[in-house]
């Protein structure tokens, strides 16, 4: 290379190539966990129910079987689990009832999730005064109640997909903001970020392509955990009336509409209630297994 | 000392330590004495199993790790069989144990009396509390730390570090221990308390006839401590001997490499050795030095060779003990600087900076010129990252001027033009945080390339030269920093400060987070490149040794003033201030070697 000799090579391998493996990531390493695998198979079943099951649904989505809250065998129409309480077919609304749900919580989380990432990183890079701006006001939508704010925000401009959305995202915001930042906070510490400033990269690059990828681990784990609350929450909402479209299937409408009639015919009830439980349950379940492959739990059972 | 070596405080015999579950060795056939009054060095670089041993002493392994065979007779007691409440007695009365980090290993919420006195209560000491006070008493006179009433009042966070580490030091020997075991005790700590914190281990081995094992990676601390020194390399103990003969003649050609390896303000010159030592569970069956060694042959990869006593206390694991490689003469790294030019490549005038509103560093002038380096030689709180930090335009609390050739910088390094940014650049201290953890090689070194105009193809290309020019190969573009090892970490911090072609190189202590043998190679390749490419470089470091190797001209900094600057060789062997005397006769150096 030069003329410095350096350390002598004669018949000395300068190294054995040891290509250390990289240790996995937090999704690998998630995924070997029981937890997360079964919590991945129950999401991805109600998941193709919700969005698929209206295309094997036996009837039309507001189609009269018979009377309402009849059991299987005593409705006009044969039917798998009997009528609902206008004489719909429990299958079908059930089939039909999952969509509106999942793309809620889903649109919800998402824009919450976009939200929350960007002040939490700006937060945590600028420090000093915006830092504080952007955390208070973090806390004062923290301190009111999600179901509270959602419901008299929807009752008072009437509840459209959109404004359903657009407040379970907003009060979920400072939630994701604070754990983005926590985790940020330390990494703008480490020495890479002072390395592309030096450089004169601008600040936006250096939040998106310098922090983001060094929270990513936590910031998995608090969208899971957001998407499970956000499950229950627009069910909530929908459970007490709350639907764009009252005449449509919904889960949570459902088990409102149906418990008149638990006594003649429970189904109504028991297959939402189920559907919704199973998918908190399995959104929990990954989730849980995201946490604990971040933090390193479990790593020995899991590398089995 | 070989007169007590008759009489035996401390015994390891074929001690082997295993990861539990596994059975991968991380030490293996480790055999040690140390006689009463003695100081053992054991040296080892990082994952050599020196601190693993250190803590056997104790009858501990850490979680996972499983004391597999073998045996620690302290006096009667064999450490290794005893059960949970002897052992308990056992550590603090027959062996105790000083850790690395003073400022975490006390407790932050207790007085310091009360932690003294924690330990003799937990051991009875004496029998009666006027007893046990009256040794605190003693045992803060010993260790050289006032014993007033006021002063034992104090909570750990109102001592300066030495005096925290003068604290754990009174700990460990608060119940009389015969054995000591020593983890690094002074790694944190400047020269000069560094030096007053060794005297003291010395005498009070010395003086009340303790055993001492100290667990270190510096072989200058070593050589003015030391009476014994014990060589680790990848688990094994490979040379043993006093530490007179060890330094002077080695006997093992890692040893030779070590010695080659540490800085030294006589010699001018470090040798570095390339690869790194296997670790457990990939090593192989013979030597396991064999593959970095110039003179392995066949035998040395058929087994590990067995101990031999080539001399009474000279133990040596290698097949050829004292035979040194015939190789080609070091070109020594200085080098005279080019012909200055009118302007100086960076120029410091008259700068002061604050940090959160206190100002850290006065007044300070500097220049560098084309192919010359300026070390910046200074104690934590010199004020000497700030300034370096200020050069780079990551500090921007400043007031003077920086002149980069002729061109007047901004503070922030934002207010100033890409082109400037490009021509001064900075390779951070630790390289495990100066690279981003989740982007390739590759792309983390063509940044400043694509920002600075160039195609994706064209920095490939560069990047690829640049890495190859850095010792490293073009392959390493597609590997991410975890699978790389610190010093090859830091050559990647250097190809992507390297890669836009500065003027300038602000080194801030870059290689303290490195092995010596790493570090070696490390100022090999710096001194290169700088001569290469006509680099001005600022090697700002604490390391006056280090100096030695690598700068034409050396600035001393003291509380953020400059007390002294000039050549290397005058500053080193002529120094001016007191200040910067009092610095070179505190720095513990191998040419020391006494007793």
């Amino acid at each position: 290379m030069t003329t410095v000799a350096p350390a002598p090579t004669t018949a000395v391998p300068d190294e054995p190539e040891i290509v250390s493996k990289r240790p996995p990531g937090v999704i690998r390493v998630a995924f070997r966990m029981w937890r997360t695998r079964v919590g991945m198979i129950i999401v991805t079943v109600l998941v193709l129910f919700a969005l698929f099951g209206r295309y094997v649904a036996p009837y039309g989505e507001r189609e009269a079987v018979g009377l309402p809250f009849k059991p299987r065998g005593e409705t006009r129409k044969s039917t798998l689990f009997g009528s609902a309480n206008v004489g719909h077919d429990v299958w079908t609304r059930f089939l039909y009832g999952g969509k509106p749900i999942l793309v809620a919580a889903v649109a919800a989380t998402a824009l919450a999730l976009v939200l929350g990432t960007l002040v939490g990183l700006v937060a945590a890079y600028n420090r000093g005064r915006l830092d504080d701006v952007l955390m208070r006001i973090m806390d004062v939508i923290l301190a009111l109640p999600q179901i509270i704010t959602a419901l008299i925000v929807i009752s008072m401009f009437g509840a459209t997909t959109k404004l359903i959305v657009l407040t379970v995202g907003l009060s979920t915001v400072p939630r994701i903001a604070r754990v983005v930042r926590g985790a940020a906070v330390s990494v703008v510490e480490r020495d890479f970020v002072s390395a592309a400033e030096s450089l004169g990269e601008s600040r936006f690059r250096i939040l998106l392509s310098e922090l983001l990828p060094n929270v990513s681990g936590a910031l998995l784990v608090e969208a899971n955990l957001r998407l499970t609350f956000s499950i229950g929450l627009i069910s909530g909402i929908a459970f007490l009336g709350f639907t764009p479209d009252p005449g449509a299937a919904n889960w949570g409408l459902m088990i409102n509409e149906n418990r008149k009639g638990l006594a003649s015919n429970h189904w109504g009830v028991t297959w939402p209630v189920i559907a919704i439980a199973l998918l908190t349950i399995g959104t929990g379940l990954v989730g849980d297994g995201f946490s604990r492959a971040a933090a390193g739990i479990d790593r020995a059972k899991g590398d089995s | 000392m070989t007169d007590v070596a008759t009489n035996v405080a401390v015994s390891i015999s074929d001690l082997r330590i295993e990861v539990a579950g596994s059975g991968v060795d991380i030490v293996d056939e480790v055999n040690l004495t140390i006689a009463p009054g003695e100081v053992l060095g054991l040296v080892g670089e990082s994952g050599s199993g020196k601190t693993t041993v250190g803590l056997a002493v104790l009858g501990h392994a850490r979680r996972g790790v499983k004391l597999a065979y073998g045996d620690v007779m302290i006096g009667e007691s064999a450490m290794l069989a005893l059960g949970e409440g002897a052992l308990r007695h056992a550590r603090g009365t027959l062996v105790s144990y000083v850790p690395q980090d003073p400022s975490t290993a006390l407790n932050p919420a207790l007085r310091i009396n009360k932690q003294l006195m924690e330990v003799l209560e937990f051991h009875d000491f004496g029998g009666s509390n006027a007893a046990r006070k009256a040794r605190v008493q003693e045992v803060m006179s010993e260790v050289l730390l006032p014993s007033t009433p006021e002063f034992l009042r104090r909570y750990p966070h109102q001592l300066s570090g030495g005096q925290q580490q003068r604290v754990g030091l009174a700990m460990a020997f608060a119940c009389r221990p015969s054995v000591i075991v020593l983890d690094e005790p002074t790694t944190g700590l400047d020269v000069s308390t560094q030096a007053h914190v060794l005297t003291t281990v010395r005498q009070l081995c010395h003086a009340h006839n303790v055993a001492a094992l100290y667990v270190t990676h510096d072989l200058a601390v070593v050589a003015n401590l030391a009476d014994r020194v014990a060589v680790m390399y990848a688990g094994r103990i490979i040379e043993q001997g006093t530490a007179k003969e060890l330094f002077f003649n080695p006997a093992h050609p890692y040893t030779r490499h070590l010695i080659a390896a540490a800085p030294d303000m006589e010699t001018h010159e470090m040798v570095g050795l390339r690869g790194r030592a296997p670790a457990p569970g990939r090593r192989p069956k013979g030597c396991s030095f064999a593959l970095r060694c110039e003179l392995a042959t066949a035998d040395c990869m058929a087994e590990f060779p067995a101990e031999r006593e080539v001399a009474p206390g000279r133990v040596v694991r290698c097949i050829k003990p004292f035979e040194v490689p015939q190789r080609t003469d070091h070109v020594a790294v200085h080098s005279s600087p080019i012909a200055a030019s009118a302007t100086h490549a960076l120029m410091v005038r008259d700068v002061c900076a604050s940090y959160t509103g206190h100002q850290v560093v006065h007044n300070v002038d500097l220049y560098v010129d084309r192919g010359e380096c300026l070390a910046l030689v200074g104690e934590s709180g010199s004020g000497k990252t700030t300034l370096s930090r200020s050069i780079g335009g990551l500090h921007r609390e400043w007031t003077g001027e920086i002149l980069l050739g002729s061109e007047r910088l901004a503070p922030s390094a934002r207010d100033r033009t890409t082109a400037q940014r490009l021509r001064i650049q900075y390779v951070f201290q630790n390289p495990y945080s100066s690279l981003q953890p989740r982007r390739t090689v590759g792309d983390s070194v063509a940044r400043p390339l694509i920002i600075g105009g160039a195609s994706k193809t064209e920095a490939a290309r560069k990047v690829g030269e640049m890495l190859e020019r850095v010792a490293l190969t073009a392959g390493y573009a597609n590997r991410f920093p975890d699978q790389l090892s610190g010093g090859e970490r830091q050559r990647v911090a250097i190809a992507r400060a390297l890669v836009s072609r500065p003027e300038v190189l602000v080194c801030d202590e870059v290689t303290s987070a490195l092995d010596v043998l790493v570090q070696a190679s490390i100022v090999e390749l710096l001194g290169e490149l700088r001569r290469d490419l006509g680099l001005a470089m600022l090697f700002v470091t604490h390391n006056l040794p280090l100096v030695a190797s690598i700068a034409d001209q050396i600035a001393v900094l003291a509380d953020g003033k400059l007390v002294e600057a000039g050549p290397t060789d005058r500053v080193l062997h002529f120094p001016e201030a007191e200040y910067t005397k009092r610095l070179i006769a505190d720095t513990p150096q191998i040419s020391d070697v006494t007793s």
